[in-house]
């Protein structure tokens, strides 16, 4: 059982990351929400799995009946499905925003902040202070000033 | 948002069972399968339902408040909870407090069911005001 | 003694701070004169702590303390401090009063006022600190002080790159001087300069003994301008006169000087000590008087021979003869003197003459007479005539030289050229600016206001006092110096003459080899001048290609870690994810078999999560992906609800609901291009490093289930929640109760999320409303 579900959180992770991999913003969000399953079924699996008796005390009882399931990690990852709820659709938003203000969801034409390296026709970069030089153009700048 | 006739019939039906499940779920969470996140979930669910069906301007009708100010008085009311722990000067800050209503059967009440209401206010007000904030966008 | 030596030793450093505060507020020569005034208030507070400072153990107080990381601090006046505090202020005061006039009218004298006061309090915290921790935050503030004086002009970018150059190389060496001081204090076992100096034996005994000195060594030699990092003292020139005067010739350059001679009671037996200060020391001095004979601009001169007498300070405390340590302290008072004075000279020539240009200048002495008495004075003692005190110093260096066995040769030799030299530039400074046929200037120049006159005068007729009575100089100053560096009393009286000997046979030689020089200088200096075999002396080069070197070479690192690609950063991080735990895992010895349940049908839910997981990579369009991730959500509900966990079952069946409604109906509206923009073979390298990472995780998450399970906190939370939080669902008591404070964070960060939500939405309405 242990194996199996191992593989199976191998698949989802592998799955993510394919995902995340790729060039548009909407298939990276999907692999996004995929790692964040994955992450909770693994909390979820070291706290042991097997049984299929919930953490409930029997009316009556003052203490937990062995062989319940481990309380802890459905604590843990109970929080955690509501907030990657919440992160996601910040993500979402954030992939909205981008293309609103690029017309695009590829990630390759999102590079406002690092312009390419090596492209000759590249727009003038804005006076902001840290843009990088173009690759071609020597350190010479900073060597005068020093 | 064009949504079909089944949808708008069944509309009041996806909007008040949900509804009462939540409360029901938020109410039982202590001793049984339930709680503030879960029954949170469930009520911004039939929200959400209800806003596809009819729009959210009926929703945001039926919520009476916007969603972020639920938002934040449930989190205003899960820190406040909190407080009443200062009645005993030596517990800390969230020590939740207990009185026992004899009422046939002894019914516990406790300072964890006003966070836990904290708790569901707060999940309520973030899904419907991300989920209304989406869906509406165009 | 009536006062208390923390009074004495604070006073200084207090009222100096203040003024510095004080300053700013204050316009024009008023700061200069509230300066000068702070500053000979401190020189007579020292003078009045003189006689302390005379007892072996000299004044101390302890001020502050960090007894968790064991180290101690406090100020220590001895003998050797003694010196330089007097320098310090004296020449400060003087400075200060020469700065108010010489920049008269300047809008920003106050600011810089205000470094100089700064300066001369890091200087005199440095020379009185008896910890290192304080010496070195002294010692610090002198760099940055000396970075802001350079850069006094600082729309010029001469002066801008010469401060940065200055910084960089003093800042540097402080770096390394750090290192070595630590390692020096961790040996000794205490912070405190007189503690590690008596734990002289276990500071050596260490195993990094040699890298701490050399690393100490290395910091002083930055400071003090010795070969190879000499070549900033000259660019530093830069900064107004005043600041020449006082940062560049009479005191921050003689603060490594002053450390080498603090710590050569613990290292002075060493051979590698000596040796490398002896080099270094003569190799600085020869470059130094070459150099000078190479430059027309009076303060380029004057600051190459202050790099020569800088080596030769170096050298005589590499000297092993005790003679030399006695020779070094006059050697250095004199050269302070002399060389402060011919500083402000220099800067009176300018101010008056409009030019500083030696070639340019010639027959003054009419047009400032008093000027060119105080220069006289101050070349006499330059060149080492009697009966300055030069000619003293020049003497007994002599023969401190000839006496310390197998150097003696070539250090007399170089000092007999190194002599001649300062001799020629003396000369220049005295005869060829104000006899001989007088020069057009490019303004008619005349003896300036008495408080710029006050500083050359009252330094180069100390220097003839002096000289006229040796004894007193050494008993009264010399002597306690000696006796700081040697680590141990001792005597050498200073002599005015010693009667016939091969050393004042040496000063007659080298007084007429340098008048030659000085004859010859017109023709002479053009042609060194351009000699290109003399630039490889100027290592600046050096520092230059390393700076570009370091430039370039971030340049590449930022460019291959930060190379824009959102793909490459994220295969990166993935790679990294995925390999270390398999390294770990290797490490740690293979693979892990856990021990669990047999199959049972719930495993078809995990069949279903990969199925989905697969289906959901391979979507063609986004619909069909966040159709293949509802049913990934599900079915992992399902496993947390044949899992016992009913709650987590409920939630994650919920969430994947709206996830479902909201990312159909939102990225549906999103025009993405409903193919994956891969190509095939990119496709391919990705599948790889996901299949990677996929596998690194299953791996990684087997061995963690094959080892045995701490059941205590489960536990504890199954027997506590009932009598402890009154709820018979754990995992809720748990979120309300034992853990609630974590759950209030964690609905705040939900709420934090839908406010920045919402935001965001606003902001795009706005932006498409204003687009139309």
């Amino acid at each position: 059982m242990e194996i199996a579900l191992s593989a199976a959180i191998g698949v989802l992770v592998a799955a993510a990351a394919y995902l995340l991999l790729a060039r548009d913003l909407p298939r990276g969000l999907i692999g996004f929400v995929l790692l964040g399953t994955a992450a909770n079924l693994v909390i979820f699996a070291a706290g042991r799995i097997g049984t299929m008796t919930p953490p409930l005390v029997e009316p009556g009882a003052t203490a937990l009946a062995a062989g319940a399931a481990n309380p802890l990690p459905q604590a843990l990852v109970l929080t955690a499905i509501v907030i990657g709820f919440g992160l996601t659709a910040f993500a979402l938003v954030l992939v909205m925003r981008a293309h609103a203000a690029f017309g695009s969801a590829r990630s390759e034409d999102m590079d406002a902040a690092e312009p390419p390296a090596c492209t000759e026709a590249a727009p003038a970069p804005p006076e902001t202070g840290f843009v990088r030089q173009p690759a071609r153009a020597p350190a010479r700048p900073l060597r005068e000033v020093v | 948002m064009d949504a079909t006739v089944i949808l708008r019939v069944s509309a009041p039906l996806l909007l008040w069972v949900p509804m009462a499940l939540s409360l029901y779920l938020l109410l039982r969470g202590h001793n049984d399968p339930g709680g503030g996140f879960v029954g949170g979930l469930v009520g911004a669910a039939g929200l959400v339902f209800h806003a596809i069906a009819r729009g959210h301007a009926a929703a945001l009708r039926v919520m009476r408040l916007p969603p972020a100010s639920w938002c934040g008085l449930g989190l205003l009311l899960a820190a406040a909870s909190g407080l009443l722990a200062w009645l005993d000067p030596q517990a800390g800050y969230l020590t939740h407090r207990w009185w026992f209503a004899d009422v046939g059967v002894t019914l516990p009440i406790g300072t964890a069911l006003l966070f836990d209401i904290g708790v569901y206010l707060v999940v309520v007000g973030t899904i419907t005001a991300m989920s209304f904030a989406l869906v509406a966008e165009d | 003694m009536s006062i208390a030596p923390v009074f004495l030793l604070a006073l200084p450093l207090g009222l100096g701070f203040a003024a510095a505060a004080a300053v700013p507020a204050m316009r024009g020569r008023g700061a200069a004169q509230l300066g000068a005034v702070t500053a000979a208030v401190a020189l007579l507070v020292y003078l009045l702590a003189a006689p302390g400072a005379a007892e072996p153990e000299g004044l101390r107080a302890g001020f502050w303390a960090v007894p968790s990381l064991g180290i101690a601090g406090g100020l220590r006046l001895d003998g050797l401090s003694l010196v330089f505090v007097l320098l310090i202020a004296g020449i400060g005061a003087l400075v200060l009063l020469y700065a108010g006039r010489y920049l008269k009218g300047d809008p920003r004298l106050p600011r810089l006022i205000t470094l100089l006061l700064l300066f001369m309090v890091a200087m005199l915290g440095a020379v009185t600190a008896d910890d290192v921790v304080t010496l070195f935050v002294f010692w610090e503030l002198t760099s940055l002080a000396s970075f802001f004086l350079v850069g006094y002009d600082h729309e010029k970018p001469g002066a801008r790159k010469a401060a940065l150059q200055a910084l960089l190389v003093t800042a540097g060496g402080g770096l390394a001087l750090l290192a070595g001081l630590i390692l020096a204090a961790v040996a000794a076992g205490t912070t405190s300069l007189s503690g590690i100096i008596a734990a002289r034996e276990a500071v050596l005994a260490h195993p990094a003994a040699a890298p701490a000195m050399l690393l100490i060594i290395l910091g002083c030699f930055t400071k003090s301008a010795q070969f190879p990092f000499h070549f900033w003292l000259p660019n530093a020139m830069a900064a107004p006169t005043p600041v020449s005067a006082y940062l560049h010739s009479a005191t921050m350059v003689k603060l490594g000087v002053y450390l080498l001679a603090r710590l050569n009671p613990i290292y002075q037996h060493e051979a590698l000590w000596q040796d490398v200060l002896t080099t270094a020391g003569l190799l600085t001095t020869a470059t130094g008087a070459l150099m000078a004979l190479r430059e027309s601009d009076l303060k380029r001169v004057l600051a190459w021979t202050t790099v020569t007498a800088l080596g030769t300070l170096t050298m005589l405390i590499g000297l092993a003869p005790a003679l030399s340590a006695t020779a070094a302290v006059t050697f250095l008072v004199v050269h302070a003197l002399y060389k402060a004075a011919l500083f402000l000279v220099a800067g009176i020539v300018d101010h008056e003459t409009g030019t500083r240009d030696a070639a340019a200048l010639g027959g003054l002495r009419h047009a400032m007479p008093l000027t060119a008495l105080a220069a006289v004075l101050a070349a006499f003692s330059m060149a080492g005539l009697p009966p300055f005190v030069g000619f003293v110093a020049k003497e007994i260096v002599y023969e401190a030289k000839l006496a310390s066995g197998s150097l003696a040769g070539p250090a007399a030799m170089v000092g007999f050229l190194v002599n001649a030299a300062m001799v020629a530039v003396a000369g220049l400074m005295s005869w060829r600016l104000f006899f001989g046929p007088r020069r057009p200037t490019p303004q008619v120049p005349h003896d300036p206001p008495k408080s710029m006159l006050a500083g050359p005068i009252l330094l180069a007729t100390l220097g003839l006092l002096a000289g006229a009575a040796p004894s007193l100089l050494g008993e009264w100053l010399v002597d306690g110096a000696v006796a700081s560096i040697l680590g141990a009393p001792a005597s050498a009286p200073l002599k005015f003459w010693h009667g016939f000997t091969p050393v004042l046979a040496l000063s007659v030689a080298t007084i007429g080899f340098g008048l030659l020089l000085l004859i010859l200088w017109e023709r002479l200096m053009p042609r060194l001048r351009r000699t290109a075999a003399l630039d490889r002396l100027d290592t600046a080069r050096g520092y230059e290609a390393a700076l570009a070197g370091i430039v370039s070479w971030s340049d590449g690192t930022t460019r291959t870690v930060q190379h824009g690609s959102l793909r490459g950063y994220m295969r990166v991080l993935l790679l990294t994810c995925a390999l270390v735990p398999l390294a770990l895992l290797a490490w740690r010895g293979g693979l892990a078999r856990p021990e669990g349940a047999p199959l049972d049908p719930r495993a078809l839910a995990f069949l279903l999560i990969a199925l989905g997981a697969i289906a959901c990579a391979l979507a063609r369009g986004t619909f069909a992906a966040v159709m293949a991730l509802g049913l990934v959500g599900f079915a992992t509900a399902v496993v947390f609800l044949t899992f016992g966990a009913p709650d987590v079952a409920l939630t994650q069946f919920t969430v994947e609901v709206l996830l479902v409604v909201i990312l159909a109906t939102v990225l549906i509206r999103l025009p993405v291009r409903a193919r994956d923009s891969r190509t095939a073979r990119q496709r391919g390298a990705d599948a790889a490093v996901a299949g990677v990472v996929g596998l690194s995780v299953t791996l990684a998450l087997m061995a963690v289930l094959a080892e045995p399970f701490d059941p205590r906190l489960a536990e504890w939370f199954g027997a506590q929640s009932v009598p402890g939080g009154h709820g018979r669902n754990v995992v809720n008591v748990i979120l309300v109760d034992f853990r609630a404070l974590d759950t209030l964070g964690e609905i705040a960060v939900l709420a934090i999320a839908a406010f920045a939500v919402l935001a965001l939405l606003r902001g795009t309405k706005a932006e498409r409303q204003a687009g139309g």
